[in-house]
């Protein structure tokens, strides 16, 4: 084994090339590495045992990268001498990548500095104008194998702006508190005391400043949430907190001000603290994920356009017209709609029908935006401009521009109406009492049954919990956008499954053959012929037959369209469609290969999608609780297949265009189903976005999936059931810790409504209910997390 | 005891230090990658070196 893995990128070597007493798959791996010997630089290999990646073909895919219109948008700083560009480099993960990607000016001089951002996978670089240029750059990264990703998304005005605001609130929060503790702490204990007496005051209206930006910064989302909240009659979470706040805040200052009392700054900022702390944790996702793509992230920058006057000239394709000539290079995408005019076309369209099989264009057939050339040069005649090709159309759509969490109202938010209306009027009943009994004491338990009664730990259940979960998840590979994707993921009812890409894969198929058995040698002639065909149907069935010998054939002939012949000895073989074999048939909607010998029929090889492992199982746990639908943009050929496969009840549509998926989960929504959407292509975008919740499969997740709400990596597909558990658990952790936190409450209210609160006690309550809360989610979630672990 | 007053200055002094501390590394970024640094760190030693290290050159295949 030691032998035949490359030393480079750790592949299996199917041909050894020997170099420097080191084995390498292919000659761009070798490459790689004489670059890196040459500059000392081999230390990269120590770092991490193979490394890299193979360099890709890349000739004059970045000519754009020479025009100054585009170095202007892509970056971030220019003044003429010093450009800094920051790339997205999918290929980042290990330290050797680090260390490879930080020593770039001793590859290049030019260079000054280049600092990667690990987490976010891209690569920061300052370098000088007069020695290189960004062109030059973004090929050196590809020529070592770190390629930047750059898409029509990095092609837009404006700076990013890094949000910092809760860094900031959380840290003034925590100094506040810190400080208010300590000098707050001499009065819990010594009262009365002279020298305490002495500077009580200073000490106080010391405490006072410090929570006043505590009050007006930190706290301010709880006022502003809790006002939008009330004016759009809901009473939301955010109200009873932002009244505790203030009612903290208003009484001890009136406290301080007429020397009654100490005050409750300590339990105000700690509260705010504490708040913020949750909101932190559970802000955290994945910086190397994006959940927001459209098809901006797919598209390139710029295309080559020809004409007679100029030649081959690149272009921004928001510059393309109608009836502008495009060149695209193998491996390019086609940006918008058009026409093929010269050249063989072999498109994948995988990235928006799902679709994996090539498909055949000849000139004069129509070609649509988003699918990527797979065989040589082409040349097409643009028929629309980028917004309006078909693809792109989907985006104009309202779904992507509506906010899913607007129409959702979490499980704290409900409890929170209830608990709001509760301590009201709790506290309009105690206050009551205490006007008839002592009426001196009303205003100072009205305050303090508000103060105590303020849901820190209630809050604080949801974000903790969800937090810790999405980490779990992310371990195992499912990377959720946000908490309340857990809370929506646990109340589906419906779950809608795209078929191609999603319950198939995307890699392997399986063929049947139905007809007369083939004889040894038509066996070994059928595999040869296939042997010199480059179509994809003869190269998925020359997979999947067995070996055999080789032989050289007589004769060998491909017929475009149509079929392969080829001779060996007396044999006479012919592959490809019925009509080209000679065979009656009708045609049907599967895939087949017809085979003939000697102008004899033989027999036909149909080609069946093949599931993921575990769908049939999957199938069976989930029939039980949810509605399974399949919704396919594909024809009925996999029908009965699948009916064989899928419990029975599941619903299977096919035929459905990417405006039909979305329109059915619309029209089943308004019949009370909440969806849960599994899709991978473009082609769903729509469905994902107006599903409750949608997932995207993908089989590299740092690259291609269109926006949603989670990214499920396609080898944990079959584990699907057991996240949906997993979320419905947490829903009962949080519920568990809301049972929890009334009874601090209870115990609170016991102090409050007799008149008894003294702030130390306030001091104790607030943060054991708040730590115990954390502590328990934390414990409960990891509990959860390593039974999600385990099987 | 008015000792106090200069200690109480002398502590709020030093908290606002730390605080003004804190709030100029958010400013710069520091907060913004918290992975990269702590992996960059174990490499100075390969940075400054101008030579590769003999053991790269009989190192064997893995």
């Amino acid at each position: 084994m030691d032998k035949s893995t490359c030393f480079h990128c750790g592949d299996d070597c199917d041909t050894i090339i020997q170099f420097n007493e080191k084995s390498f798959c292919c000659n761009g791996c070798k490459t790689v590495y004489e670059i890196f010997s040459e500059n000392d630089l081999t230390c990269y290999y120590d770092l991490q045992s193979s490394p890299g990646a193979i360099p890709k073909e890349i000739q004059g895919k970045y000519d754009f990268l020479s025009q100054e219109n585009i170095i202007e948008k892509l970056t971030e700083f220019n003044d003429g001498n010093t450009q800094i560009v920051t790339l997205y480099i999918p290929h980042i993960h290990c330290s050797s990548c680090i260390w490879i990607l930080e020593n770039g000016n001793k590859l290049n001089p030019g260079i000054s500095t280049s600092q990667v951002n690990f987490g976010k996978k891209t690569v920061r670089v300052t370098y000088d104008t007069e020695k290189t240029s960004l062109k030059e750059i973004v090929i050196l990264l590809s020529s070592i194998g770190y390629e930047p990703y750059i898409s029509l998304d990095d092609f837009k005005t404006g700076k990013e702006h890094i949000n910092r605001t809760l860094i900031y609130k959380l840290g003034i929060a925590g100094f506040a508190f810190g400080n208010v503790m300590f000098l707050s702490f001499p009065e819990y204990f010594e009262v009365g005391e002279f020298w305490l007496e002495q500077y009580k005051h200073l000490f106080r209206w010391l405490m006072f400043a410090f929570s006043l930006p505590v009050v007006f910064y930190a706290a301010q989302d709880y006022f502003v949430s809790a006002f939008k909240g009330l004016r759009a009659k809901l009473l939301n979470i955010d109200v009873p907190i932002a009244l505790g706040i203030s009612v903290l805040f208003i009484r001890s200052t009136i406290e301080i001000i007429f020397d009654l009392g100490s005050g409750f700054f300590d339990s105000l900022t700690g509260l705010v603290f504490f708040l913020l702390l949750g909101k932190f944790f559970q802000q955290k996702t994945y910086s190397f994920l994006s959940f927001e793509r459209d098809y901006k992230s797919y598209f390139p920058i710029a295309i080559t356009k020809i004409s007679s006057e100029e030649g081959e000239t690149p272009i921004q394709v928001y510059e393309i017209k109608k009836g502008d000539r495009l060149l695209i290079r193998n491996e390019e995408l086609i940006p918008v709609d058009g026409i093929l005019i010269n050249g063989k076309a072999r498109i994948d369209y995988s990235f928006v029908t799902g679709e994996s099989e090539n498909v055949s264009k000849n000139s004069g057939d129509k070609l649509f935006a988003g699918g990527k050339q797979t065989a040589g040069v082409i040349e097409m005649e643009a028929l629309k401009s980028v917004e309006q090709s078909y693809l792109t159309q989907l985006w104009s759509n309202d779904v992507f521009s509506k906010n899913k969490e607007d129409g959702f109202t979490t499980l704290t938010n409900r409890i929170s109406k209830r608990f709001t209306i509760a301590v009201l009027s709790i506290s309009i009943l105690a206050t009551t009492f205490w006007l008839f009994v002592d009426a001196s004491k009303a205003m100072n338990v009205f305050t303090a049954v508000l103060i105590i009664a303020c849901p820190c730990a209630i809050a604080l259940s949801a974000p903790f919990t969800f937090g810790n979960l999405l980490r779990i998840f992310g371990k195992q590979k499912f990377y959720v956008k946000n908490a309340s994707v857990i809370e929506q993921l646990a109340a589906i009812n419906t779950i809608i499954f795209d078929k191609t890409g999603t319950i198939t894969s995307n890699k392997q198929s399986t063929a049947t053959y139905e007809g007369e058995t083939l004889s040894t040698s038509e066996g070994i002639l059928l595999k040869n012929t296939l042997r010199g065909s480059n179509h994809p149907l003869s190269r998925t069935l020359y997979d999947i037959l067995d070996e055999n010998n080789i032989i050289t054939l007589n004769h060998f002939e491909e017929h475009l369209g149509k079929g392969i012949e080829a001779s060996h000895n007396n044999e006479n073989i012919k592959i490809g469609s019925a009509s080209f074999v000679g065979s009656s048939e009708a045609s049907v909607l599967n895939t087949a290969v017809h085979i003939s010998t000697n102008n004899i029929y033989k027999g036909k090889y149909t080609f069946y999608n093949s599931y993921r492992k575990g769908l049939s199982k999957l199938f069976n746990k989930l029939k039980k609780h949810y509605d399974l639908v399949i919704l396919s943009g594909d024809n009925e050929g996999e029908l009965e297949n699948l009916k064989k496969i899928l419990p029975s009840k599941t619903k299977l549509i096919f035929n459905q265009k990417p405006d039909d998926k979305l329109e059915y989960i619309k029209y089943h929504q308004t019949e009370g189903a909440k969806v849960l959407m599994i899709g991978d292509g473009l082609n769903d975008a729509g469905a994902l976005a107006q599903s409750n919740v949608g997932i995207a499969l993908s089989e590299n997740v740092n690259v291609f999936s269109p926006a949603c709400d989670a990214i499920l990596d396609a080898s944990k597909f079959n584990q699907l059931y057991k996240y949906i558990k997993v979320s419905k658990s947490a829903i009962q952790i949080i519920k568990w810790s809301f049972v929890l936190s009334f009874v601090y409450n209870v115990i609170g209210l016991y102090f409050a409504v007799t008149g008894q609160l003294a702030p130390v006690v306030a001091a104790i309550l607030m943060p054991l209910s708040s730590i115990s809360i954390v502590v328990f989610t934390t414990i409960a979630t990891n509990i959860l997390g390593r039974k999600l672990a385990r099987n | 005891m008015s000792v106090i007053y200069i200690l109480l200055t002398i502590s709020i002094i030093v908290a606002i230090g730390f605080f003004a501390a804190f709030i100029y590394a958010v400013k710069s970024g520091q907060f913004d990658d918290s992975y990269t640094p702590s992996v960059r760190m174990l490499f100075e030693d390969e940075l400054v070196k101008e030579k590769p290290k003999p053991t790269i050159k009989t190192k064997k295949t893995n």
